[in-house]
């Protein structure tokens, strides 16, 4: 990146593939690697009922060997050059990142194209891959973070919405998943319709996007499945908790939260400015105010807006001792009270404005940062110019706006509190 | 931004000898010494308008005696509660105002403070360390209401069962040397600990001579080299404090560790003493890790030799190994994360088989170049940000050697097969092994949810 640039539709290259695939590609002169960051309509959310995890499994099996290497040398053909290639599943898409210097980006792209279009999924490899997910999801089990983040969804949405389910699956889905479902999901959903993969780094743009059409062009998939858009759970009826007990620990970890908006939503960035101001701005807003600074209660205490394809969560989370479990709730929904109730003042809202158009030279320094603001213009349909004119729509958001969108989402009669952690003792923390 | 492992060069130039701003501009890092004692690092990088900001002391959990276990960490905290010139809150507001970011680190070997702000804003940020390097407010109250929130990150710290693990195996590895505590402390001390120790602790470390403030972004050195002196060179010069600092004895032979905490997960950690990282075979070790566990990255280095020995073999879900760089001798790190049904004793065999091979047959040639380009490759990563860049020259200055950053790449690839082989003779044996293991006790009365 030269000095106050930042990219742009005049700066990113930009290929639009007859097979759907979009490609872009921004040059870095000022580093010696490239990254590259990709998309695929590929996420949990078109997984079969009763299958959760599938595309999660599906995401770390591309990497066990395609019909042209095996696992040991797909993986030393990575690593034999210091460079990187993994996949992940989301809730919507399955994810792609890779990173090399840049004189090796024909590998990583022959690769990504092999992990993705000729995977193997040599049995003996998912095997050992479902042995890996079941100690992790076993060692989650134990995770008081992960324990209050999971009934925080699950009370969220209701069982038949794609976001009750966690995209890392459970146990039981995971161990009854087989290579045939593996195959069936690769085969229905991992096309190139409706693709993104951004290039940046010391590369030539317009041969970085010769090398990825060269590797991606032919690729058809006619029984791709069709996109899916997920709604808003329907509204709840009232306040809930859920309590899980982990023995053993000595912190407990809370989640509340209600449905946030989704990226898209007209409403997103003043939701976004609401948020900072909530948990975000300085030492985590509002909240890490009460909760942290004024009281003493907590190391992190922070609120974030999923945001995504969806209606994601906007939730807080906080790690207390046991016995200050119900002050800590208490602090955090005055504080939801006041966001949703008074307009923020003008020196608040001020602050967080600037903040938001600030940081960006910050997240634009590297390249992987530089390729996930341009994934994320793509993806949600913002515009290749959406940076360009961040900061006027940032500062034409009013502290009215900041109030309607807060009083939108953090509907109060709704929220969901889970609380993981050990029983309460009166011997905890003074104070 | 033209750093990179080929073009790096020997510079050694020890930050100055007294005088008035001797300082002369080597390779890309300039180096300089205030009269009062303050190191100085700068370098230039105009490839985004943004500079990162840093200020380290050397004072860390190392260095703190039983009874003040944390102090350091805690003083970190309180350096964020306040002067009389930025009371508690402004500079939060002020730098994210600004659009910057501002943390702080406390290791076992130092304290270290970073603003990364766009270039224009940069002054506030050196206004803030000048600042609060002698005019923390450590009021009472605030030192109280911090208490909490430590012995609250030490509690969430104490919900991960290799948290236990590790502080055990610290324990056992280091029976006189500081590095056998953790840095956030044992909570004893934390409920004890008064106001005026911290603030003794503080005055007697925060002084200009025990400190370093670094520079790497869109600047222009004379103009920043002449803000800092204004700035920085009024400080009182009283002298290098003398550490808290005692020598670890010579280990007798193995040692051996068990925790036992509730889950179903076992780990086995694998620990031997290794020298400081400015020792030559501090980098030898460092090849030999990128053989075993590879260099790190998020596609699991599965064609290293610990992956092919347990992962592939079904026995761990997880292994990796680390170095960490230290002032003094500190340890070589094995981590494996076992699959349910395989014991920490049966890794540990096939562990110590492969160290085994390692010290009788050496390394591959092809081995030796995939651990280089990794290396270099590695480094190119972990420079492509200011801050980061800013980072490791602190570093530098903790380690005591300068251009220890600079020559890193170069040290790395200077290694040789031998090399690799002699330092897993020397180091990787039984008398300087500490073996730690996890054992899970079960389910007990788990995953209970109600509404």
């Amino acid at each position: 990146m030269t000095a106050n640039s930042i990219p742009h539709a005049g700066n990113i290259l930009q290929r639009h593939m007859d097979n759907g695939i979009t490609l872009l590609a921004y040059e870095n002169a000022a580093v010696q690697s490239v990254n590259i960051v990709g998309s695929l309509q590929a996420g949990s959310i078109y997984e079969p009922p009763g299958q959760s995890g599938l595309a999660s499994m599906l995401a770390g099996a591309l990497m066990t060997g395609s019909e042209r290497r095996d696992f040991d040398e797909m993986h030393s053909a990575l690593e034999n050059i210091g460079a990187d290639l993994s996949f992940s599943a989301q809730s919507h898409k399955l994810v792609f990142a890779a990173k090399s210097l840049a004189e090796d980006l024909g590998t990583i792209i022959a690769l990504a194209n092999e992990a993705l279009r000729e995977p193997a999924f040599p049995l003996q490899h998912i095997e050992r891959l479902r042995g890996e997910r079941l100690t992790w999801l076993q060692y989650r089990q134990y995770d008081t973070r992960s324990r209050a983040a999971r009934a925080m969804r699950e009370a969220l949405y209701p069982p038949e919405h794609p976001y009750h389910h966690s995209s890392a699956g459970k146990e039981r889905s995971i161990a009854a998943l087989t290579r045939d479902d593996l195959c069936a999901f690769h085969q229905s959903h991992v096309g190139p319709r409706g693709m993104i993969l951004v290039i940046v780094g010391a590369v030539q743009a317009e041969a970085a996007l010769d090398m990825a059409e060269a590797a991606f062009g032919e690729w058809r998939l006619p029984q791709q499945s069709a996109p899916l858009t997920v709604a808003a759970p329907p509204p709840r009826s009232g306040r809930e908790r859920q309590i899980v007990h982990v023995p053993g620990k000595t912190q407990s970890d809370i989640c509340m939260a209600t449905v946030g908006p989704a990226r898209q939503a007209e409403d997103y960035l003043a939701a976004q400015l609401a948020n900072s101001v909530l948990g975000e701005f300085g030492m985590m807003g509002r909240i890490g105010k009460t909760v942290r600074e004024e009281q003493g209660l907590a190391y992190y205490a922070y609120s974030r807006v999923g945001g995504g394809n969806g209606p994601k969560p906007w939730h807080i989370s906080a790690g207390v001792n046991p016995d200050n479990v119900e002050r800590a709730i208490e602090s955090c929904i005055a504080q939801l009270e006041r966001i949703s109730g008074v307009a923020v003042s003008a020196e608040e809202l001020g602050d967080n404005q600037s903040y938001f158009t600030g940081r960006m030279p910050l997240r634009l320094e590297r390249n992987e940062g530089i390729a996930g603001q341009i994934h994320a213009m793509q993806s949600f349909g913002l515009g290749l110019d959406y940076l360009a004119g961040y900061a006027e729509q940032v500062r034409a958001i009013s502290a009215e706006d900041v109030l309607q969108a807060a009083q939108r989402y953090l509907r109060l009669p709704e929220l969901v509190v889970a609380v993981a952690g050990p029983h309460a003792s009166k011997s905890g923390l003074p104070g | 931004m033209t750093i990179g492992a080929g073009e790096l060069s020997v510079r050694g130039h020890p930050a100055g000898d007294g005088k008035k701003r001797q300082g002369k501009a080597v390779s890309t890092v300039s180096q300089h010494r205030l009269p009062n004692g303050l190191s100085i690092l700068l370098r230039e990088v105009h490839s985004a308008p943004v500079i990162s900001w840093w200020l380290a002391y050397r004072i860390g959990s190392r260095n703190e005696p039983t009874g003040q276990t944390g102090i350091s960490h805690w003083v970190e905290h309180m350096m964020f509660k306040g002067t009389p010139l930025f009371p508690a809150g402004s500079l939060d507001r002020a730098i994210d105002r600004a659009g910057g970011q501002w943390n702080a680190f406390t290791s076992m070997d130092a304290t270290k403070y970073f603003e990364t702000l766009p270039a224009e804003q940069i002054d506030l940020a050196m206004r803030a360390e000048a600042d609060r390097m002698v005019n923390a407010s450590f009021a009472p109250e605030a030192v109280e209401s911090e208490r909490t929130v430590i012995i609250s990150e030490r509690q969430g710290a104490e919900n991960q069962p290799t948290f236990w693990l590790q502080e055990a195996l610290h324990a056992a590895a280091f029976r006189v040397h500081g590095y056998h505590h953790e840095i956030i402390g044992d909570e004893t001390d934390l409920r004890r600990m008064t106001r005026d120790e911290l603030y003794q602790h503080y005055v007697a470390h925060y002084v200009p001579a025990n400190a370093a403030v670094i520079a790497v972004g869109a600047f222009d050195t004379a103009q920043l080299l002449a803000r800092i002196e204004q700035l920085f060179g009024g400080l009182p010069a009283r002298g290098a404090p003398e550490l808290f600092a005692r020598p670890e004895p010579v280990q007798q032979g193995q040692r051996r560790v068990i925790v036992q905490r509730p889950g179903e997960t076992a780990f086995l950690k694998l620990c031997h003493k290794v020298p400081a990282a400015t020792d030559g075979d501090w980098f030898k070790l460092n090849v030999l890790n990128a053989i075993l566990s590879g260099s790190g990255g998020a596609s699991g280095n599965k064609t290293s030799r610990l992956y092919r020995a347990l992962v592939k073999t079904e026995i761990a879900a997880s292994a990796g190994g680390w170095l960490t760089p230290t002032v003094d001798p500190y340890l070589y790190s094995i981590l494996v994360t076992l699959r349910e049904g395989r014991s920490p004793e049966e890794a540990e065999s096939v562990l110590l088989q492969e160290i085994a091979r390692l010290q009788a047959d050496g390394i591959s040639a092809e081995e030796l170049q995939k651990a280089r380009k990794q290396a270099k490759a590695a480094f190119a990563y972990s420079t492509e940000s200011v801050t980061e860049q800013a980072h490791w020259l602190a570093q530098s200055f903790i380690l005591g050697e300068l251009d220890w950053f600079e020559r890193y790449a170069e040290r790395l690839m200077a290694v040789s097969a031998a090399d690799v082989q002699e330092v897993a003779c020397r180091y990787l044996q039984p008398e300087l092994r500490t073996v730690g293991i996890l054992e899970p006790t079960g389910t007990g009365e788990n995953g209970g949810t109600g509404a």
